[in-house]
């Protein structure tokens, strides 16, 4: 247990002690250090979405549809524009006269903002009503008429290519079919096929990964304002990228972008909710032009759960194989459903995102994969949820695909991987599909992993369980991600290199602001980022104020998503740390009148090299940068620089995770007794936020392999929106006594601080490990070869019982 | 209608509609924002305030206030994450917990859980003896998207320690 100070909480800014937010025990640099975020928190002091009021501030609703594929005839909305509280109501040729009818999305495909002639997928956006009082503009939605014609929804991916499917997006010209994007390869076809004639063993499945939801807990929302005296647009919207979204506002209405502000407070969770532009944001802005006052749009959960960033829906007919006892080949066609509007989120050259990092942590002699993008009447996306561009598609599939290949093999999943991984001596290695990945020793994670879980044991405790007729399973799954999107030479989004800039400015006093284009949406940004500078300076992490949130007060950069605020923004940091305690040492040098060139650095101050005593702190450096009369040409007063930093290559952090379950053999209900997961994300900044991190990825995990997942009825309804319908696991779901953490070390060589970034690492790594337990419980009692996600209790049974069925 | 509720020692009275929800009469009348919503179907337990029935002898107990209708708590004494310190500026334990045990992220979820973590302390006869199962029983209506649960689980029971071995420290916890 934590010592507690004599008086804890008495001062009023306690944290932990000091002055407001600063906390005890902060270390000089990296370590295990308290958030200086939570003494708002704690207090109820966050300022989210929902929290922003403006004088004379309207609020809003949206009308959505009730049918996933409809034409619309007439919309009437006299009676709503009637109601005493109604300020406006905004239909689609409304829009159309502002041009914002449609707007782009980030994968270059168009999206309707409101629907106009048709509707094209399950409470789609139809009308916008601006009204004095939430409950008013609610109330008005009742009251506005749209007549519709119910038109045949094509909801199953696998018939989206069918020739008498119903063509979705007719308002494209040209567009045919319900093909959203032509087919994308990866991997030599021709070696692949060579790998695999010479195969000893094949393993074929039909591996689902179904659509489900990041669902943040707090929903997406913004409030607009739209100063017509000064064409000045104030947003205030918790979103993942504020620049990024600033220019795509600037874009799609044309407006100015230096006139554009996005300011965004603290943020309830975003987990990839939160990274496009949504329907409901265009509408706000155009609301406020309208009324001429701000507007609030906040969307309750089923809004959230039904129409925004959805993720996954990936089928993948998938062959691998086997030569000597070792992994050789792996071949996948996959289906990515993106719903009515292709709204994928990825950089522009990669149109099914990273999937084609399949390959895993396994050196394959062949590998190929193909993907092909259709459009549905299903809600558009999709996002990458607690994911680096499809990576956990990726992972997932090549996790499970290994265990059906173990299981054909008649081998133990863990001897498999051991003979296939990528060994360490190979490192840089170039995969079959053509990533570099940069560094690591799987071996060594995989083996801590064993130790850790005592996995003989356990395989014993499984046979004496069997024997009782209880089901017991072990799942086994190894990844490795590419994070840190990206290197501007061949990754953007939207033509927007995917850089991040950082700005350092040390004041007189040696306290220093430092503002970043990351944005946090819990990740501990203002405690991990100070963190780095003190690492860099030697400044205590209290007197480092983090500023982000503010795109008039922050430096350009694409934001938090696909874990890269550590490898691409923290790259930032580190590299304006060092640029400002390089100008530091010109002051140094004439403080104690040596050449720059003759001082050495040790955390905190510049000293003569051969003479230690002769030196000056940071601190005392600042305080004469601000104030020296005697300066030399060329060197400017002042302590403060900027960086932008362009990641040479992604990072490639690691894992060996294990997970041990039990299944109920008469309801089907499983269990989730111990899960081991050994993490290597290269050197770590802050343990406690890291470890915090995996646990949170690790229940997302437990969510998509056993609860989560938006499913539809054949009218393409959607089955799943609302937390009665759409399960997140709750505490009990967890294992009992806590997940078992344990980590390696394998610096990244190219990161300036060697770290990889953590984020998605346990949110990738474990639905397919919890699913691999599940068919192992089920393969060692009944021979049941495979099942998909989410593994809920009637699936199981089914399962269990032979009959397996992908859900709908 | 005017309904009157005692928030965080404070009788609020206002002028509301009478479909007016809780959460809302706190977040939008009372002007207090700790408190957040989450769901509107009584499952996240983002909104839970602790509401105490003056004429029982029973401690403060958890309510989803989305799932309340404000002329409901009419002549309840309702505590949110704002009345949880002592008018001195002094943290709750569940408060100090939180921050010493890293229990909370985003911090969307934290008012509620704390205050569910406050009743599971209040109720229980010997809350440093609660086990693992009983902690994460009574976290079971309030969803957590960030943390995984195993800090707000170390956190519950720091507070209980805490209070334990300084008993003054829980005076806060009973209005």
């Amino acid at each position: 247990m934590a010592t507690i100070e004599t008086t804890p909480g008495r001062n009023p800014g306690w944290a932990g002690g000091g002055t407001w937010g600063e906390v005890t025990d902060a270390p000089i640099g990296f370590g295990h250090m308290k958030r200086k975020e939570d003494a708002r928190f704690i207090r109820g002091l966050g300022d989210y979405m929902d929290d922003v009021r403006l004088p004379g501030m309207l609020h809003s609703a949206i009308l959505r549809s009730p049918y996933a594929h409809a034409t619309i005839n007439s919309i009437d909305t006299s009676a709503a524009l009637a109601h005493p509280k109604v300020a406006a109501v905004v239909i689609a040729k409304d829009l159309e006269t502002l041009g914002l009818a449609w707007m782009p999305t980030i994968s270059y495909d168009t999206q309707a903002v409101l629907a106009g002639d048709k509707v094209r997928f399950h409470l789609q956006e139809v009308a916008f009503v601006i009204a004095t009082d939430a409950y008013a503009a609610q109330d008005a939605l009742q009251l506005i008429e749209v007549d519709y014609d119910v038109l045949p929804a094509v909801v199953n991916c696998r018939k989206a290519l069918d020739p008498d499917a119903p063509l979705i997006r007719d308002d494209k010209v040209g567009q045919v079919d319900n093909l959203a994007s032509p087919l994308w390869e990866a991997g030599d076809k021709a070696t692949c096929d060579r790998v695999f004639a010479e195969a000893d063993v094949v393993a074929i499945r039909t591996v689902l990964d179904p659509r489900s939801h990041p669902c943040p807990m707090e929903t997406c929302g913004m409030v607009a304002d739209m100063n017509p005296a000064t064409g000045q647009l104030n947003i205030y919207n918790g979103n993942q990228a504020p620049h990024a979204h600033r220019t795509v506002y600037a874009q799609v209405a044309g407006l100015p972008e230096q006139n554009i502000r996005i300011l965004c407070n603290d943020i309830g969770g975003g987990f990839g909710n939160k990274v496009p532009v949504y329907p409901g944001y265009v509408c706000a802005i155009a609301g406020s032009i309208v009324a001429g006052a701000p507007v609030k749009w906040i969307e309750d959960r089923s809004e959230n759960l039904a129409s925004t960033g959805f993720a996954r829906d990936y089928l993948m007919y998938s062959e691998m194989c086997s030569k000597g006892g070792k992994i050789t080949g792996l071949r996948v066609d996959a289906i990515a459903d993106h719903g009515a509007f292709d709204s994928t989120a990825q950089a522009t050259k990669f149109p099914a995102g990273f999937f084609h990092i399949v390959t895993g942590s396994y050196d394959l002699q062949g590998a190929h994969c193909q993907v092909k993008a259709v459009y549905t009447n299903k809600a558009p996306g999709g996002v990458a949820y607690r994911c680096s561009f499809r990576i956990t598609e990726a992972v997932y599939l090549v996790e499970r695909m290994v265990d059906a290949l173990a299981m054909e093999m008649r081998t133990d999943p863990v001897d498999l991987r051991m003979r296939s991984f990528i060994r360490s001596d190979q490192f840089p290695y170039e995969s079959a599909t053509g990533w570099v990945y940069d560094s690591g020793d799987y071996h060594k994670a995989m083996k801590l992993a064993l130790e850790m879980a005592d996995y003989d044991g356990l395989r014993r405790e499984q046979q004496e369980k069997l024997a009782k007729g209880e089901l017991m399973g072990i799942g086994i799954s190894f990844f490795t991600e590419g994070v840190g999107a990206g290197p501007r030479r061949h990754m953007d989004i939207l033509g927007l290199a995917m850089n991040d800039g950082a700005e350092l400015r040390v004041h007189p006093s040696g306290k220093a602001v430092v503002s970043i284009s990351a944005q946090t949406q819990g990740q501990g940004h203002e405690t991990t980022f100070a963190q780095i500078v003190a690492e860099e300076l030697g400044i205590s992490p209290n007197h480092i104020m983090v500023r982000h949130g503010d795109t008039d007060k922050t430096p350009y950069g694409l934001g938090t998503y696909g874990s890269r605020s550590t490898p691409v923004s923290g790259g930032a940091v580190a590299v304006v740390s060092r640029k400002v305690r390089d100008k530091a040492r010109q002051f140094a040098a004439l403080m104690l009148e040596s050449r720059a060139e003759d001082l050495a650095w040790e955390k905190g101050r510049w000293f003569v090299r051969g003479d230690p005593e002769r030196g000056a702190t940071i601190e005392r450096i600042a305080e004469y940068a601000y104030s020296a009369t005697n300066l030399p040409e060329g060197l400017e007063g002042g302590l403060d620089a900027n960086a932008v930093y362009d990641p040479p290559n992604l990072t490639y952090p690691f894992g060996a995770y294990i997970a041990v379950v039990d299944v109920d053999p008469g309801t089907g209900k499983v269990h989730m007794r111990r899960f081991i997961a050994v993490d290597d994300c290269g050197v770590r900044i802050n343990p406690l936020v890291v470890e915090g991190q995996i646990h949170g990825g690790l229940v997302e995990g437990i969510g998509q392999a056993l609860m989560e997942i938006i499913s539809f009825d054949e009218s393409g309804n959607c089955m799943n929106a609302s937390f009665m319908d759409y399960l997140l696991p709750t505490a009990l779901e967890c294992p009992e006594h806590g997940f078992e953490l344990g980590e390696t070390v394998t610096p990244c060589p190219h990161h300036p601080i060697g770290a990889k970034g953590v984020g998605e690492s346990p949110c990738v790594g474990s639905p397919p490990c919890i699913a691999n337990a599940v068919v192992d419980a089920l393969y060692h009692a009944k021979g049941i070869k495979y099942m998909d996600i989410p593994c809920f209790p009637a699936r199981v049974w089914a399962a269990m019982n032979g009959n397996a069925q992908p859900p709908q | 209608m005017i309904v009157n509720i005692s928030i965080n020692g404070k009788v609020q009275s206002h002028d509301v509609e009478p479909r007016l929800l809780l959460v809302h009469y706190i977040r939008e009348y009372a002007e207090l924002h700790g408190t957040h919503w989450g769901c509107d179907t009584s499952n996240c337990g983002i909104c839970i305030v602790l509401m105490d029935d003056p004429n029982t002898p029973e401690p403060p107990y958890p309510v989803k206030s989305c799932t309340m209708l404000a002329a409901m708590a009419e002549g309840y004494e309702i505590t949110t994450v704002e009345g949880m310190a002592h008018p001195d500026g002094t943290l709750d334990p569940i408060q100090m917990g939180f921050h010493e045990m890293h229990a909370l992220q985003c911090g969307f979820c934290t008012p509620g859980m704390m205050s569910t973590g406050r009743w599971l302390i209040e109720r229980h006869p010997n809350p440093t003896q609660m086990t693992d199962h009983e902690i994460r029983d009574g976290i079971s209506g309030n969803l957590c998207r960030c943390t995984g649960y195993d800090n707000i689980v170390k956190a519950i029971r720091w507070a209980a320690s805490y209070i334990e071995e300084h008993p003054e420290s829980a005076r806060t916890a009973r209005t």
